[in-house]
């Protein structure tokens, strides 16, 4: 009877691979992801990979320090294009950061179980991407260390920020999922820590685990609490992620720029914000994999269901590209028209062609099954579609402005050397804290992985399932 | 200090061990018929049906959740109307000053905001978690039990404790039986 339990098929496609290697049981499941913590060994590539990003990170000390040397004047938004990469990187980057929430959250009430090895990073990634988003409108204040005057609070300027505004929106959207994130990520992380705290051998790994996992013990009690907490934690996040790349469409759809002004901004972000979210999670596992030696945790079938998730989002956003385009026709509005035809003839047309080739055409190959399990070809085409939604938050932003109502004010942007540093910056500290991450902190969520072992699906007679 | 070392090393309860949660369910199901009211077991990972076999009650916590996003809610949608209307009332494009639907996005997030936050403190706050020390930390196999073990512990201040009785029962369950000091 525990045979049939165990056997039974719980994802659709999962016939093919398991969800975790054979031969698995608790303890070869705590050991082997512990082990890449606790280890003292560093492996020279590590060291190599975490010195180049954080160079790299480095930059964007620099870049900061002459923006705010010099002021914000060393990037190039200026009228009309008065939103360049600031913004772009802003989206593109809080987009990456929705797939881990996806993963966390979405896929645990719809209970994927494939979901388990890929969250604890894929949530990492939500954190790290969401602090990379947050240095763009930060530092696009000009003075930082102002930035708490976006909040609502009594001042003795007798001031309140405007809540009609989806600028303001923004503020609470942003702030919200860099906080829910942070606490699911490391609600998540309670029991592991308690795990690396009984396991880890020398005293100060000890005392910081301690102090982390709280004095967490594995009680009943504590664990129906906690699961309690933990799935409502999912309930929450899933709505908020929808809310989130929607306020941040608003940003644009609420205006009247043609281009921006269309309904179908909402949806059509989502969407483009999984895509881009799961290409990136593709770009980081495959390495992280091959490099630890992961294929028992990350098998073939994360990476094919992972690809599947990217082919269906990719032609939602695919999808809206074609309303985009008639939008601009049914709309019967001069501008909106001007707007699509100079997307595909103006001065910018690379970009849009470019933009069709990486998020429209390239995705497509991931059709055949042969093709989704060729590692080296989808860890290329999860890159593709990074640019290809940095593309496109370059065509919504840049190529909508640059032609204004009065051609006497039309314009040509190109981004300044800053801009280009900031940019390079960012994806740096990114870098470095995956990097710091998978070495400090599990980066496999053990007891969840262990749910996955073939013993601790089996139930005694009694008891009837959950 | 002093007259700690003068007493004996005072109990906390019988700890047996199990290999898997199902030799531990049966356990702790059996302790419950038995009349064993404080106790309770430890787990690497949850494990359905061992808190109802303890005779746990369920958790509060989904409707402080629910309470959480209710103050969130309100107090989100009063700030805004409150700044609109009250502090700050300013005319744009000739709306209203309550002009509620420009207020929702915000207030869905605070809403959010504060259901998550009640949900981990709430969770945290109600396990008694962070709590530097326990007694159960005082067993050395214990460091398995975030491993690959599973524990059930008796404490002594069930009425039914006897250092004899209760180590006999536990001793008919499983192979591993100790006794935790306090």
């Amino acid at each position: 009877m525990d045979k049939e339990l165990v056997q039974k098929p719980i994802a659709v496609g999962i016939a093919q691979d398991p969800v975790i290697g054979p031969g698995h049981d608790y303890t070869t499941v705590t050991d082997k992801i512990s082990e890449l913590v606790l280890t003292t060994k560093i492996h020279k590539e590590w060291v190599i990979g975490f010195l180049f990003s954080a160079s790299l990170a480095s930059l964007l000390g620099v870049a900061m320090y002459f923006l705010l040397f010099k002021g914000i004047g060393v990037w190039a938004p200026n009228v009309p294009v008065g939103w360049g990469f600031d913004i772009i990187n802003f989206v593109w980057w809080i987009g990456i950061g929705h797939a881990g929430t996806l993963i966390s959250a979405i896929l645990l009430l719809l209970k994927q179980e494939w979901r388990t090895s890929i969250n604890r990073f894929a949530e990492a990634m939500t954190l790290f991407a969401v602090a990379c988003a947050g240095m763009y409108p930060l530092m696009h204040t000009g003075r930082p260390w102002l930035a708490y005057w976006m909040l609502p609070y009594p001042n003795t300027m007798g001031m309140w920020p405007q809540p009609r505004s989806p600028l303001l929106w923004d503020v609470f959207a942003v702030s919200t999922y860099a906080t829910v994130s942070a606490l699911f990520w490391f609600v998540g992380l309670i029991p592991d820590l308690a795990t690396l705290r009984d396991k880890a051998k020398h005293t100060v790994s000890r005392y910081i685990f301690g102090a982390l996992s709280m004095g967490w013990r594995g009680s009943a009690d504590h664990w129906q609490r906690y699961e309690m907490a933990y799935l409502l934690l999912a309930g929450l996040s899933t709505p908020l992620v929808v809310s989130v790349h929607t306020i941040v469409s608003f940003d644009f759809a609420i205006g009247i720029i043609p281009g921006w002004h269309t309904t179908i901004f909402p949806p059509y972000f989502v969407a483009g914000a999984i895509f881009a979210g799961f290409a990136m999670v593709l770009t980081l596992a495959i390495p992280m994999r091959a490099f630890y030696k992961l294929e028992d945790f990350i098998t073939m079938h994360h990476i094919e269901n992972m690809c599947k998730v990217m082919l269906a989002t990719g032609i939602i956003v695919v999808y809206g590209y074609f309303l985009e385009v008639f939008f601009g026709w049914y709309s019967a509005n001069e501008y909106e028209k001007a707007v699509i035809m100079n997307r595909f003839t103006g001065p910018y047309a690379w970009s849009y062609w470019a933009l069709i080739f990486c998020n429209g055409l390239a995705p497509q190959i991931l059709w055949w099954k042969k093709y989704r399990r060729n590692l080296l070809l989808v860890w290329i085409i999860s890159n593709i579609v990074s640019v290809g939604m940095w593309l496109e938050r370059w065509v919504i932003i840049v190529v909508s402005l640059h032609r204004d109502f009065i051609p006497a004010s039309w314009g040509y942007y190109t981004p300044t050397i800053f801009d280009e540093a900031f940019f390079a910056g960012t994806i740096g500290l990114f870098l470095t804290l995956m990097f710091l991450f998978v070495r400090l902190l599990p980066s496999i969520a053990m007891f969840e992985m262990k749910l996955l072992v073939p013993a601790a699906k089996a139930r005694p007679e009694s008891e009837g399932g959950h | 200090m002093s007259h700690a070392a003068v007493e004996a090393p005072k109990t906390f309860g019988m700890m047996a061990e199990f290999d898997d949660h199902q030799q531990l369910i049966k356990a702790a199901a059996a302790a419950h018929a038995a009349g064993y009211r404080k106790m309770d077991a430890y787990t690497p990972y949850p494990v359905h049906g061992l808190s109802e076999a303890l005779g746990q009650k369920p958790t509060k916590i989904s409707s402080l959740v629910l309470l959480g996003g209710f103050i969130g809610c309100i107090g989100g949608f009063g700030l805004m109307c409150w700044i609109t209307m009250v502090a700050y009332p300013m005319n744009v494009a000739g709306k209203p000053n309550y002009s509620w639907p420009a207020f929702i996005p915000i207030t869905f997030e605070t809403t959010v905001l504060v259901a998550a936050l009640t949900a981990v403190f709430g969770m945290l706050a109600l396990n008694g978690l962070p709590q530097p020390y326990h007694p159960v930390f005082n067993v050395d196999r214990f460091k398995r039990a975030s491993q690959d073990r599973f524990f059930l512990c008796i404490e002594a201040v069930d009425p039914k404790f006897d250092p004899g009785s209760t180590r006999a029962f536990l001793a008919q369950h499983s192979a591993e039986v100790m006794e935790v000091d306090a």
